[in-house]
């Protein structure tokens, strides 16, 4: 039954392209579908360790100029006298390093939060942000500033005689963004459903007591950091690679507002949350709009929705909804191996 | 008295724990054998909870020394300590709250569990194997310490006494050699209190040392081999429990204080 429901989204979600017939709208989903991957990077973080990260536009950011500079190739001075030169690599490897930079980030990220919690975490992050929007916003030299990053390359995939495909154009950007999307909504679900996911959600109910029972919580908050930041890193590679243009606005805090609206309102420490969420508060917009009425009544009925959702709903859309479908854990739960066994040998 | 000398499991040595300038534990020194159960009872603010925050890494011993099994436990982490076998309960009632039964003590076999995240992501087959064995352990331990709600059911809708017995499953899971346990029947009903007792004989045969914190005197000299008494932060006597009973120090600090109490 489950599987059956999965199989058939999965089946929507690959035909759109087939039947929507509107570029514009194409486009809006795959801006949307990169923000549900971003949100769902968060959702790692705030749903399962329980740490708000204030600061996840940076690592979408941070993704977006990696890949974008690796595969444009750049000049710059370290020192005064020390050029050096990047000359540009292929896209996908861009999108490696974004990856790979991005996690190693989040790591740092981890490590100084190790003892930080809560409020400070988010201050943390915050901070960590605003840096980076700086950096970005004033080293000229190897960002072009405000002037933007431009003519950045589209993702190609060569393998000579075998595969030939470039990403240009709005139907392959689509495509290329859900399979990211399903890849990235994969790991987190391995992932939380599995020891390590375990401790990420003892540490956000009860850390004392999750230390009692020997777990290091700092370890899986900063496996948590790693792996929400490389996933934003490559939704940020992604971004880069279909809009082809990047500029320090991609670091700017309400992209992360928007990215923590998509999961609370979703639900947080769900893996259907994000993806909800991020389906109803991406596509909005565009549906106001379209409904052609002020840009300043589609803001207040985006506002006064989003207050609705978090006071009528206030663990998210999805948990909500859990109980009129039957949720597969709890099955499991209610599983009993055979009860034959005496309580006082049960444990030999 | 065998003639083999018991081994020693855990030896506090002049511990002191304060807290700016009040000193909480003084000057404490008392061990533990192997598959005792020993109790350490004082009135209120004695200081039995500091002295099980410091065993257990929560807090800084001031002075002192703290080891189990030859293996110093000052300045480790709850966690290390954990994965030494020690593992303790809370007084203030502890749970995973927002998580079901058997998640509560999933999380608690965490120390049990083998998987690391590179084979979780790549979904290694014995992965899968341990997540079955994980929950029919869960569910074991579910049956020994005698919980009766359903594996299902969310810890924060659970009546007081079962909560309590989970808290002692949590601990159970993390398979440890010394387990301690603060105030577990406080807030039990009397049937609830008597199964309790049954459990901690369970526990007990499992070959697992329990150091007890207790206010229930019937609990303590029942379960016990030996009990320490604190007051104001000192051991003011230790020894068998009938020996404890009779102690002017011990009648005069707690069940002296206890005792009138009753009589108003
Ligand atoms: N975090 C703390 N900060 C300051 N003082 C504390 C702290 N924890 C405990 N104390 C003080 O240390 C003393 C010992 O407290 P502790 O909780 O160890 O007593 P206890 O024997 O467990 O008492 P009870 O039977 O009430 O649980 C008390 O005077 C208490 O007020
Ligand atoms: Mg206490």
């Amino acid at each position: 039954m489950r599987r059956l429901a999965t199989i058939a989204g999965l089946a929507f979600l690959f035909s759109i392209p087939l039947w929507l017939g509107n570029f514009y709208l194409l486009h809006v989903c795959i801006i949307t579908g990169i923000f549900i991957i971003a949100a769902m990077s968060l959702n790692l973080l705030l749903g399962y360790t329980g740490q708000l990260s204030l600061g996840q536009a940076a690592f979408f950011g941070i993704g977006a100029y990696v890949s974008s500079l690796a595969s444009l190739g750049f000049e710059v001075h370290l020192l005064p006298d020390w050029l050096v030169t990047v000359d540009p690599k292929p896209v996908w490897f861009g999108m490696a390093c974004a990856v790979v930079v991005t996690g190693l980030c989040g790591w740092a990220i981890g490590r100084i939060a190790f003892k930080v919690r809560g409020a400070y975490f988010v201050i943390v992050t915050i901070s960590f942000a605003e840096v980076v929007r700086l950096v970005a916003l004033n080293w000229d030299e190897l960002t072009q500033g405000p002037m933007a990053l431009n003519n950045i390359p589209p993702l190609s995939l060569v393998i000579p005689g075998l595969l030939d495909i470039t990403f240009i154009g709005k139907v392959a950007n689509y495509y290329l963004v859900l399979v990211f999307a399903i890849l990235s909504y994969g790991i987190i679900a391995r992932l939380v459903r599995s020891r390590a996911g375990r401790a990420m959600i003892a540490l956000k109910e009860n850390e004392a007591l999750a230390a009692s029972v020997g777990i290091d919580v700092t370890k899986y908050l900063v496996l948590a950091t790693v792996m929400s930041a490389a996933i934003a890193g490559a939704a940020g590679a992604l971004y880069a690679h279909y809009v082809r243009i990047v500029d320090p606005n991609v670091f700017l805090f309400i992209y992360t507002v928007t990215m923590v609206i998509m999961v609370v309102a979703g639900g947080k420490g769900t893996l259907a949350g994000p993806v909800v969420g991020g389906v109803i508060f991406g596509l909005l917009p565009e549906g106001l709009r379209s409904l052609a009425i002020a840009p300043e009544v589609q803001w207040i009925v985006y506002g006064i929705l989003m207050i609705l959702v978090v006071y009528l709903l206030p663990q998210g859309i999805v948990p909500a909804l859990r109980p009129f479908l039957q949720h597969r854990r709890h099955l499991d739960a209610q599983k009993q191996p055979p009860a034959d066994i005496p309580a006082s040998e049960a444990m030999s | 008295m065998t003639a083999e000398t018991p081994r020693i499991a855990l030896t506090v040595e002049r511990l002191s724990i304060r807290f700016g300038g009040l000193t909480a534990v003084e000057n404490m020194s008392f061990s533990v054998h192997e598959g005792e159960v020993v109790s350490l009872i004082g009135p209120n603010g004695a200081g039995k909870t500091s002295a099980f925050n410091a065993i257990t890494g929560y807090l800084p011993a001031a002075a002192g020394d703290i080891a189990y099994r030859g293996k110093r436990l000052n300045g480790l982490k709850p966690n290390r300590i954990a994965e030494l076998g020690v593992v303790r309960t809370f007084q203030k009632t502890s749970v995973f709250a927002g998580q079901t039964v058997i998640d509560n003590i999933l999380i608690g076999l965490h120390l049990r569990s083998r998987q690391y995240p590179t084979a979780i992501l790549l979904r290694f087959p014995f992965v899968a194997r341990e997540e079955k064995e994980l929950l029919e352990e869960a569910h074991e331990i579910l049956r020994f310490v005698g919980i009766n709600a359903p594996a299902a059911e969310l810890a924060s809708s659970l009546p007081y006494g079962e909560l309590r017995l989970l808290e002692v499953a949590v601990a159970l899971a993390a398979r440890p050699t010394l387990l301690l346990l603060d105030e577990p029947v406080s807030g039990m009903n009397p049937t609830e209190t008597a199964n309790f007792m049954k459990t901690l004989t369970r526990i007990r045969a499992r070959d697992i040392t329990v150091l007890l914190v207790e206010h229930d005197m019937k609990i303590v000299m029942g379960v016990s081999d030996r009990v320490v008494c604190l007051n104001q932060g000192r051991i003011i006597a230790a020894g068998a429990p009938l020996e404890i009973q009779r102690d002017p120090d011990v009648i005069r600090a707690y069940l002296g204080e206890r005792y009138a109490r009753a009589q108003d």
